[in-house]
């Protein structure tokens, strides 16, 4: 047979996890003294570092929007981020579509409007990559916008889901994305869980579709806690000694 | 005749008083914050809270710099950060921002661009300052207007890259800082290093330039940025680089009296120890305790 089995009898998957089980979350707001606001965060195997800068006055004439600040996102892949050692071009128009997935899913939650005439930079780097992009990038955004003091409506999380034979599956990995199984991308705001982003790029029976987008919500609400866990302990040793 | 003496009142009374008048007043105020966090539901002296987490439903209080409205009734903070109810203005202080001048401000900032008639000058801020022609001093003093032939010689005042200490004058429709210079201690910054710290650990104080008793003059720009200066010797400099790097990285506030305490307890380490973590973490622990025990009121 050469499609690997995705999930054996016993319920387990490749890497061992069951069917709704998100993989192991690491991750650290304040990392780079530089930028305005940074965080790193790990899901398994795949690992990015994002830095925030700005508001602050945009590079070009032509970025500025009178009337909110203007959003960049630039997203990058390190060389040595894959099995095979090789060198993604910026203008990779795969890059340049989840960049922009990216900024679509933060603009309605930023309130551009209090910095007109300014810029906000989002610069995002996958130093390891096992599956799941846009969700990562999206969770690392987050955290390095919040540190960053960026006024925002809410968090966002975002978390992957797909089905293997009729059975929904939580948070893929590079495997279980390669196989041609359909997978699906949602961004959350927790709290009023409103949804910014919503994206599959296969094919998904009407009838698993609701099972699955339960199962990715509750994988963005699990994340939340993760992060905003993550966010409340760094306030309280920045400000151990303020107090 | 009886002669009555008419003693003075001296001076140190006179501050006793004052401070205790202080005192009582940052007693009241800190009273009326406690009450307004107890009423928001927490039971500790500060409240932290997180983007979208509720802090109130309450419709007396008004809502303050990062929160927003959530209609019918709720107030939600917009970043992470502390609570700061100012009688029944909430507002929420983020760690981490960008500088949000105020007239009056004293700030450094880099020239980046040289256009007609003004500078554009970066002040850790979400755009631009703007320095206009007419608003520095000529050197020399002269007072006149400024001509074309002034303009043709901007960059003989500044150019891309100088740093100069400024004030805030006024904020342009868009909120643009325009900066002036006309006074004999603001302008180009010379002969020092320059450190970037969060703005939020420069606090408003009466002056901003001052001399260490080591002898460094150090100017605290609210924008965070800050310019220490010594004419004679580079490692003076440097080891006040290095303490107020390791006082921001503790998130305490920088005023001199911090600065003083750190420098003096650096005293027994090579300059270039100063960065090791395990000497900055011995610095700051003399520093916050003596802080905290000289009642100083920075720490609030």
């Amino acid at each position: 047979m050469s499609r690997q089995e995705l999930l054996n009898p016993g319920g387990l998957r490749i890497d061992g996890r069951r069917a709704t089980e998100l993989r192991k979350i690491k991750c650290k707001p304040s990392v780079l003294r530089q930028a305005d606001g940074s965080a790193y965060i790990e899901q398994g195997n795949t690992k990015c570092l994002a830095a925030v800068y700005g508001p602050r006055e945009p590079r070009l004439k032509s970025q500025i929007i009178h009337d909110k600040a203007n959003i960049n996102v630039e997203l990058s892949y390190a060389p040595f981020s894959t099995s095979e050692r090789k060198r993604r071009a910026k203008t990779d128009k795969r890059i340049l579509e989840i960049a922009s997935a990216v900024k679509q899913t933060f603009e309605p939650v930023i309130l551009a409007n209090l910095f007109p005439r300014s810029q906000i930079d989002i610069y995002l780097q996958i130093l390891q990559f096992d599956g799941g992009t846009v969700q990562i990038c999206i969770n690392a955004a987050t955290m390095a916008l919040i540190d960053a003091g960026v006024p925002m409506r809410d968090y966002v999380c975002a978390c992957t889901a797909g089905c293997f034979d009729k059975q929904p599956v939580l948070d893929l990995n590079n495997t279980e994305e390669s196989s041609d199984s359909p997978e699906l991308t949602v961004a959350i705001l927790p709290r009023s869980g409103k949804v910014t982003l919503l994206q599959m790029e296969s094919r998904l029976h009407v009838e698993k579709f609701e099972s699955v987008m339960n199962l990715a919500t509750e994988g963005c609400k699990a994340i939340y806690k993760i992060l905003d866990k993550s966010i409340r302990d760094n306030m309280k040793d920045a400000t151990s000694n303020m107090i | 005749m009886n002669i009555e003496f008419l003693f003075p009142r001296t001076e140190s009374k006179e501050r006793h008083e004052h401070d205790v008048e202080m005192l009582e007043a940052d007693l009241e105020e800190e009273d009326l914050k406690r009450e307004v966090l107890t009423s928001l539901n927490s039971s500790d002296a500060f409240l932290m809270v997180t983007p979208g987490q509720r802090i109130t439903s309450d419709p007396q209080f008004m809502k303050g710099h990062g929160t927003y409205h959530l209609p019918p009734d709720s107030m939600l903070s917009a970043v992470a950060g502390i609570v700061e109810p100012v009688n029944k203005l909430i507002l929420v202080r983020p760690l981490h921002t960008r500088y949000t001048g105020d007239i009056g401000d004293l700030v450094i900032g880099r020239i980046t661009e040289v256009t007609q008639k003004r500078w554009k000058v970066d002040l850790n801020s979400r755009q631009d300052g703007v320095l206009q022609l007419s608003s520095i001093n000529l050197p020399g003093g002269v007072q006149r207007r400024k001509t074309e032939e002034d303009e043709l010689q901007m960059r003989k005042f500044f150019i891309e890259g100088d740093l100069l200490v400024a004030e805030i004058h006024a904020f342009f429709q868009d909120g643009a800082a325009n900066l002036h210079t006309r006074n004999s201690k603001y302008g180009k910054l010379r002969n020092g290093s320059f450190i970037n710290v969060p703005p939020p650990l420069v606090q408003r104080c009466k002056t901003h330039f001052h001399t260490l008793p080591c002898g460094i003059d150090v100017i605290l720009g609210l924008n965070g940025y800050i310019w220490p200066i010594d004419d004679s010797t580079r490692e003076k400099i440097a080891r006040v680089c290095n303490c107020i790097n390791a006082l921001s990285q503790n998130f305490v506030y920088i005023n001199d009296t911090a600065i003083i305490y750190a420098y003096d307890a650096s005293l027994k380490f090579h300059v270039r120890e100063l960065r090791r973590l395990d000497v900055i973490d011995e610095i700051m622990s003399i520093v916050v305790a003596k802080v905290a025990s000289s009642k100083t009121g920075f720490f609030q």
